[in-house]
């Protein structure tokens, strides 16, 4: 149970929006407690609530101002309104569950065909590509979140000696393409502008628009990266 | 029964006012770009105000109807015509089986839309029917609409009795359009980050035009300002953004996101565009520039529920002409 735990910011992003911020860390705990808050809100929807995009550490509430001022005229702005209700939703005690998630093993070809900046990260990092590879293979990431691209799977802690920031301006990244950005990595599921810095492709479709449930990863799972060669990718 | 495309427009799609509750997954909302003129043509033709229309970019798609139809067109004028005869927009216009519609020069505005009575036979994905194009799912085949496209129209009502002769009609009223005001400044609120920007940076923000860029489309617009000063801050781990969310790039240059955002990113967020002014910074395009400024809360609420209430009359005043149309 987690309740009274006062270590959080609330502020509106823009006028349908709010974010509650645990304080913009990857961590485990966090990530759980955002997990059960996003439960908590959906169980206990306020008038007016959409829905909520739950990331790393924060968790972001959508809702209707025009319902709220058209239907409870709350006597102040629709944004103070929902900022009371969240917090006292907050002040509310909740089960963290100490979940497991499923182990989802997933195939990269790490080749500079498939990944242009594959060799310059590994000239940067002052290793072989092979090593690259093997710090990159070796750690068993948790999914902190979806977001950015349907699908997208955010997944952490890329290992200190491969990181490396986002880059300044997005650039065009194609489907598969397996990226590092500071602590993180993740595979985009589309080709699209992105910041990234690619070193792999991963030939697995992780979003199929005919499935019950279009993504393959879901937040709360484990992910670990496997190589395979250019013609394991191309038969996969 | 349908309408057909006989020519392929730049790129064109049907859109609803967006797909919701599937943002957790990565789902981009889309939606029409201009929701308050989606909503306009809706209300003019009878419609409930989130019926899919289409929306249409310059140069815009040839169509022709294969029966006659209730029509009305908002948004953007792109100078209208069928059967090369210049129609209005913003009024109900009865269209004959095999008449033309066509658009000749982008006059103003970014972004058209056409509402058909009843609306189109179409499957929805995840409760919308608004086409992703990212993940090629809602709308037509989740795609632009191309050459040859034969969209079903749901209407079941006769019009026969309208077109006595073998033209279209065009309807007796009008909606004004007096939410849209001349001034090109856009409201925004301050972000999480408006604190990154230093004094002079913000001034500048707020006093010097900002020029959309080639690189704006449905996703967001890059402005190409002189990059603004920033002062050094933490990395962000991503977090959820919002349509209107203003990001800042390391260079100190500018994305503002549109209707089809990713749904979470790590650039700081340093001001949003105000939902009332969504549809006004829609019908901007490469080439024109942004003014922003500075508002509350309040004042943001209040303007979009102004909005809210001039559609809302709209709605009840077409409703009651078109019974008095039969």
């Amino acid at each position: 149970m987690n309740g009274g735990n006062k270590l959080y910011e609330i502020f509106a992003l823009g006028d349908g929006a709010l974010t509650i911020d645990w304080g913009n860390q990857m961590d485990e705990q966090i990530n759980r407690e955002v997990t059960a808050r996003a439960a908590q809100f959906r169980q206990q929807p306020f008038p007016g609530f959409s829905e909520t995009v739950p990331a790393y550490s924060s968790l972001t509430v959508f809702f209707d101002p025009l319902f709220i001022r058209q239907h409870i005229s709350p006597g102040k702005t629709a944004m103070e309104y929902v900022m009371e209700r969240v917090q006292a939703l907050l002040d509310l005690p909740v089960a963290v569950v100490q979940e497991t998630g499923r182990l989802v093993r997933i195939p990269v070809c790490y080749d500079p065909s498939l990944a242009p900046e594959l060799e310059w990260l590994a000239r940067e990092k002052e290793i072989s590509v092979e090593e690259l590879v093997i710090l990159h293979t070796t750690p068993v990431y948790r999914v902190y979140m979806l977001g950015f691209l349907p699908g997208f799977a955010y997944m952490g802690e890329v290992d200190e000696r491969i990181r490396i920031p986002r880059k300044p301006q997005p650039q065009p990244t194609r489907a598969g393409s397996v990226g590092i950005a500071g602590k993180q990595t993740g595979i985009y599921p589309f080709a699209s502008p992105g910041g990234w810095t690619v070193i792999g492709n991963s030939p697995v479709q992780l979003f199929n628009k005919n499935r019950k449930e279009p993504t393959l990863i879901r937040a709360g799972d484990r992910v670990q990266f496997f190589a395979i060669d250019k013609y394991e990718f191309a038969h996969y | 029964m349908s309408l057909r495309i006989i020519k392929a427009g730049l790129l064109d799609t049907i859109q609803d006012l967006g797909r919701f509750g599937y943002l957790a997954s990565g789902i981009n909302p889309s939606g029409a770009m201009d929701r308050y003129a989606l909503q306009l043509a809706n209300a003019l033709v009878g419609n409930a105000a989130g019926e899919a229309g289409i929306e249409l970019h310059f140069p815009a798609s040839v169509i022709l109807f294969t029966r006659p139809a209730l029509i009305a067109l908002s948004g953007a004028d792109f100078s209208p015509s069928i059967n090369g005869d210049p129609v209005p927009m913003q009024q109900g216009i009865v269209v004959n089986k095999n008449d033309a519609l066509q658009f000749h020069r982008p006059v103003k505005g970014a972004r058209a839309y056409i509402a058909v009575e009843g609306g189109f036979q179409l499957e929805d994905w995840l409760g919308s029917y608004s086409t992703n194009l990212k993940a090629v799912a809602g709308g037509f085949h989740g795609r632009r609409l191309q050459k040859g496209d034969e969209i079903v129209l749901n209407s079941k009502k006769e019009y026969g009795y309208l077109l006595p002769g073998k033209n279209f009609r065009v309807l007796p009223w009008a909606a004004d359009n007096k939410y849209e005001e001349e001034s090109s400044e856009i409201a925004v609120l301050p972000g999480h980050e408006w604190g990154r920007l230093t004094v002079e940076a913000r001034e500048r923000l707020l006093h010097s035009p900002f020029l959309i860029t080639k690189l704006a489309d449905r996703m967001g617009y890059r402005l190409g300002n002189e990059p603004l000063s920033v002062l050094p801050g933490e990395d962000i781990l991503s977090s959820a953004v919002n349509r209107g969310t203003i990001q800042l790039l390391p260079d100190g240059k500018l994305i503002v996101l549109m209707a089809d955002h990713q749904t979470t990113g790590g650039y700081p967020r340093i001001a949003h565009v105000i939902t009332a002014d969504h549809s006004k910074l829609a019908q901007l395009k490469s080439g024109d520039s942004v003014y922003f400024r500075l508002t509350d809360m309040a004042t943001a609420e209040e303007k979009l529920t102004r909005q809210q209430q001039h559609l809302r009359q709209l709605q009840h005043a077409c409703t009651l002409k078109l019974q008095q149309y039969g």
